[in-house]
């Protein structure tokens, strides 16, 4: 058995890392996260760095632009954007809209998007909600004729910023994936809980698009790309709730009340303790994950939802824990603790909250005893 | 056992009812509050301040001399739950009036009582406590502001952090160390001070949820005179005991949405599951069913604490419970609502996110409650070693003097 990532995948893990902290500090996220509703949602100069490093075309096959590298390496750069809370669409265009593309896109859908995603000139967004709850195929409103889009969709996470979005829309009885130019199109920015990504209400009005996949297997079809989503955002929520553990157990160590370091309290230990187990929990179940969907694996569909299910526990677990070991100063705007309690929050709902993961799961275990 | 009010208590919850309709407008959502910009805000608090005051329910329990009615805890929990069901104006007196006037009627002179406590009662004058400093939260007594004597005055100089309204406060009461030779417990002393004292810089701090309701305050060489010092020199430590209490007393109630705020969402929300409602899922019911345990265990558990007060008995360190259960729900609440809207829960613009957005600003505030008014660590300690009487944890700071004692820096 060898369960781990390999040499070079590790060393370019270790380059991301040299590369976010000197490109993206928490500064630059601060930027992002302080501008004005409806200004440049997200870190130019970042994302034009990642670009020329070939992160955004890591996965995407060298036909198509892309550095023709595998999921594992895209998975070892996750946990390092997530642990940077980078500001950038690299979510929104790599871990859905390629992934889509590469799921269901004709060759000419492919030829037209991959290599403008991998050179970072196009951005993507997957837009899937248009209301509280979890999205059901019946209460959907927005509808896709074959050739053009009609409806809100509300909110998409970087939809104020992407040039294409693949959205779910109803089609004659059933539903199916849409590709859309965002040109054009009418988008209003949303305000939310973590303004390191922006998020925007689109509203198609007859808009042309291109069906992505066959017709009527859309909802399927965002089932997949929620799956492989879903165990890259795991690595963005490790790379996270691992940030918080740092920081805390930093915190613990050098923080002084009652003379003591806070970290030789036991009520602090058994803290940091707990976030530790839950992030390698989460970890382990994130690797299994990696494994299923660079192999393509049948297993990946349990092993996407257990990957969601660990990683939104453990990042909620860090973030919150993370203030409270801080104190006072955990609660301020100049400590970094809230960028990622804002975060943990968003990327536990990007794809679909954990309710819906824990329901998904518990059915595929089923489906899996039953087989 | 007998929850029907008495005749009496009828009477009075009637009289309430009758003075908050005519005085406060209903709840209202976050919304309408966001809308009024913050002196406009404290203006109706004034107001409503005032009336509560002339109509004799300001300090309901307090003595008639101070300008209460002399009446037993109950009645101003019947208060309470009257005044809850209307739009909250009394936030900015909840410090002055819960802990440091308190403060003032067990330690100042009378003259000062006569001067200082009816303008507090009317709302005319705002206080604030201040107690923590950068190094020095949960262990208080760690504190370092320097109060040094000079004739009839004393001379602070130091920092203070976390006071609650001092921007907009007009007095405070302040803990200082005036003995650093000592045990750190034994070398306080405890002052009240006007804010507006030569030499006394706030500046306000930007908290994670965006607002700025706390700040830091210095003091450089900020003279106070004897006659403003409460309690004995090297005493402050009891006089602050007396101020924890009244703290532990003040923060009560439900501090946000709750369960019923939850349901309401669950109802009209669709379940995970793509089956149904919220509202009928199984999991979310479950939750729902411990958040109301919860809830009501917190507010029966007050019930018992109003009844052996009414009976003459003191209470313990067992109201700790309450803000523990108090914050954490409020975490979990806020935290499951926003997950129970799926990727819309995000949204925290209150015109677009369900009801007002409620959960998502409450979610970005619930952090600041497990730490404020002291931690869950600290208040599981204290249940620990008091209620319980479990042995104390190892203290290395017994019997050293203040300045021999470790600090990391
Ligand atoms: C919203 C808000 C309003 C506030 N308002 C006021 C105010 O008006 N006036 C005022 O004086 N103060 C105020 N405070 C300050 C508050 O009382 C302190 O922040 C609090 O007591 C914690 O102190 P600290 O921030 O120094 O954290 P620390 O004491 O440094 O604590 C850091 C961590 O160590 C833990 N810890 C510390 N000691 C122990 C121990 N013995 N055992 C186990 N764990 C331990 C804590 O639980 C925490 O998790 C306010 C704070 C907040 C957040």
């Amino acid at each position: 058995m060898n369960f781990d990532f390999s040499d070079d995948q590790k060393s370019l893990k270790d380059q991301a890392r040299k590369v976010l902290t000197d490109k993206s500090s928490t500064k630059a996220v601060r930027a992002v996260l302080g501008r004005k509703t409806g200004t440049t949602s997200y870190d130019t100069a970042l994302w034009k760095a990642v670009a020329e490093l070939g992160w955004l075309g890591i996965a995407i096959p060298e036909e198509y632009g892309g550095v023709g590298l595998g999921r594992l390496e895209l998975c070892v750069l996750a946990e390092e954007l997530g642990r940077a809370v980078a500001p950038i669409p690299f979510a929104s265009t790599v871990y859905f809209a390629t992934e889509a593309l590469l799921l269901a896109g004709s060759d000419a859908q492919k030829q037209k998007w991959l290599p403008k995603i991998a050179s970072g000139e196009a951005i993507g967004c997957f837009a899937l909600s248009e209301g509280p709850g979890a999205p059901k195929p019946e209460a959907m409103t927005t509808t896709f004729d074959g050739a053009a889009l009609t409806g809100a969709k509300i909110p998409v996470t970087d939809g104020d910023i992407a040039h294409f979005a693949i959205v779910l829309a109803k089609e004659g009885g059933g539903a199916s994936l849409a590709i859309a130019e965002l040109g054009g199109v009418t988008r209003s920015e949303v305000k939310t809980l973590d303004p390191t990504r922006g998020h925007a209400k689109i509203e198609f009005a007859k808009t042309k698009a291109e069906r992505l996949g066959k017709a009527g297997e859309g909802w399927e079809l965002a089932e997949q790309v929620l799956d492989r989503a879903a165990v890259l955002l795991a690595f963005e929520q490790v790379g996270g709730a691992q940030a918080c553990l740092d920081m805390a157990v930093d915190y613990a160590k050098n923080r002084y009340a009652f003379s003591r370091q806070i970290g030789s309290f036991q009520a602090i230990k058994h803290k940091l303790a707990d976030m530790y187990v839950a992030t390698e929990v989460a970890r382990s179940n994130a690797y299994y994950g990696a494994w299923a969907l660079s192999t393509e694996a049948p297993e990946l569909p349990l092993a996407a939802a257990a990957a969601r299910v660990a990683a939104c526990d453990a990042y909620h677990l860090a973030a919150k824990e993370n203030i409270q070991t801080h104190g006072g100063m955990g609660f301020t705007w100049e400590v970094d603790c809230h960028l990622f309690y804002r975060r943990a929050k968003l990327l536990a709902v990007q794809a679909g909250s954990p309710g819906v993961w824990k329901e998904k799961l518990v059915r595929r275990l089923e489906l899996k005893n039953a087989a | 056992m007998d929850f029907n009010d008495t005749p009496e208590e009828a009477a009075f919850r009637a009289e309430a009812r009758k003075f908050l309709e005519a005085n406060l407008a209903p709840k209202s959502g976050a919304r309408a509050q966001a809308e009024s910009s913050e002196s406009d805000f404290m203006k109706r608090c004034k107001a409503y301040q005032k009336k509560k005051a002339e109509a004799g329910f300001a300090g309901i329990t307090w003595q008639k001399e101070h300008g209460g009615r002399a009446m037993a805890p109950i009645f101003n929990v019947i208060f309470g739950q009257e005044e809850a069901k209307f739009e909250g104006l009394s936030g900015p007196f909840a410090i002055g009036l819960g802990m440091c006037i308190p403060t003032m009627i067990a330690f100042a002179s009378e003259d000062q009582k006569k001067r200082y406590v009816g303008p507090a009662l009317k709302g005319d004058e705002i206080w604030c406590q201040l107690f923590s400093e950068p190094s020095a939260g949960s262990d208080v007594a760690g504190l370092k502001t320097r109060a040094v004597k000079d004739g009839d005055d004393w001379v602070i100089n130091g920092q203070k952090v976390w006071t609650s309204g001092a921007h907009y406060s007009d007095y405070g009461i302040l803990l200082v160390r005036t003995n650093p030779d000592v045990e750190k417990h034994k070398g306080l002393t405890m002052f009240f001070l006007d804010m507006k004292s030569p030499g006394v810089e706030v500046r306000p701090i930007h908290q994670m949820s965006g607002g700025s309701n706390f700040n830091e305050v210095y003091f450089t060489d900020v003279r106070i005179p004897d006659a403003q010092r409460l309690g004995e020199v090297g005493q402050g430590w009891q006089v602050a005991l007396v101020t924890l209490m009244n703290e532990r007393l003040a923060v009560g109630g439900s501090p946000g949405p709750d369960y019923s705020e939850a349901m309401e969402l669950a109802r009209r929300t669709p379940a995970p599951s793509g089956k149904g409602t919220l509202l009928q899922d199984q999991a979310f019911r479950a939750q729902l069913a411990d958040w109301f345990v919860s809830a009501e265990g917190y507010k029966l558990g007050r019930f018992r604490t109003i009844t052996a007060l009414s009976k003459g008995q003191t209470p313990g360190p067992e109201s700790s419970i309450g803000k523990i259960l108090n914050a954490n729900r409020l975490q979990d609440i806020t935290n499951a609502a926003i997950e129970a809207e799926d990727h819309f829960g995000i949204i925290s613009d209150d015109a677009i996110a369900p009801m007002d957005a409620v959960f998502q600003q409450s979610y970005m505030w619930a952090p600041g409650l497990r730490i404020a008014g002291g931690t869950d660590e600290i208040l599981k300690n204290i249940i620990a070693e008091r209620v319980l009487g479990l042995p104390q944890d190892v203290r290395v700071d017994k019997g050293v003097a203040y300045k021999d004692l470790p600090t990391g820096r």
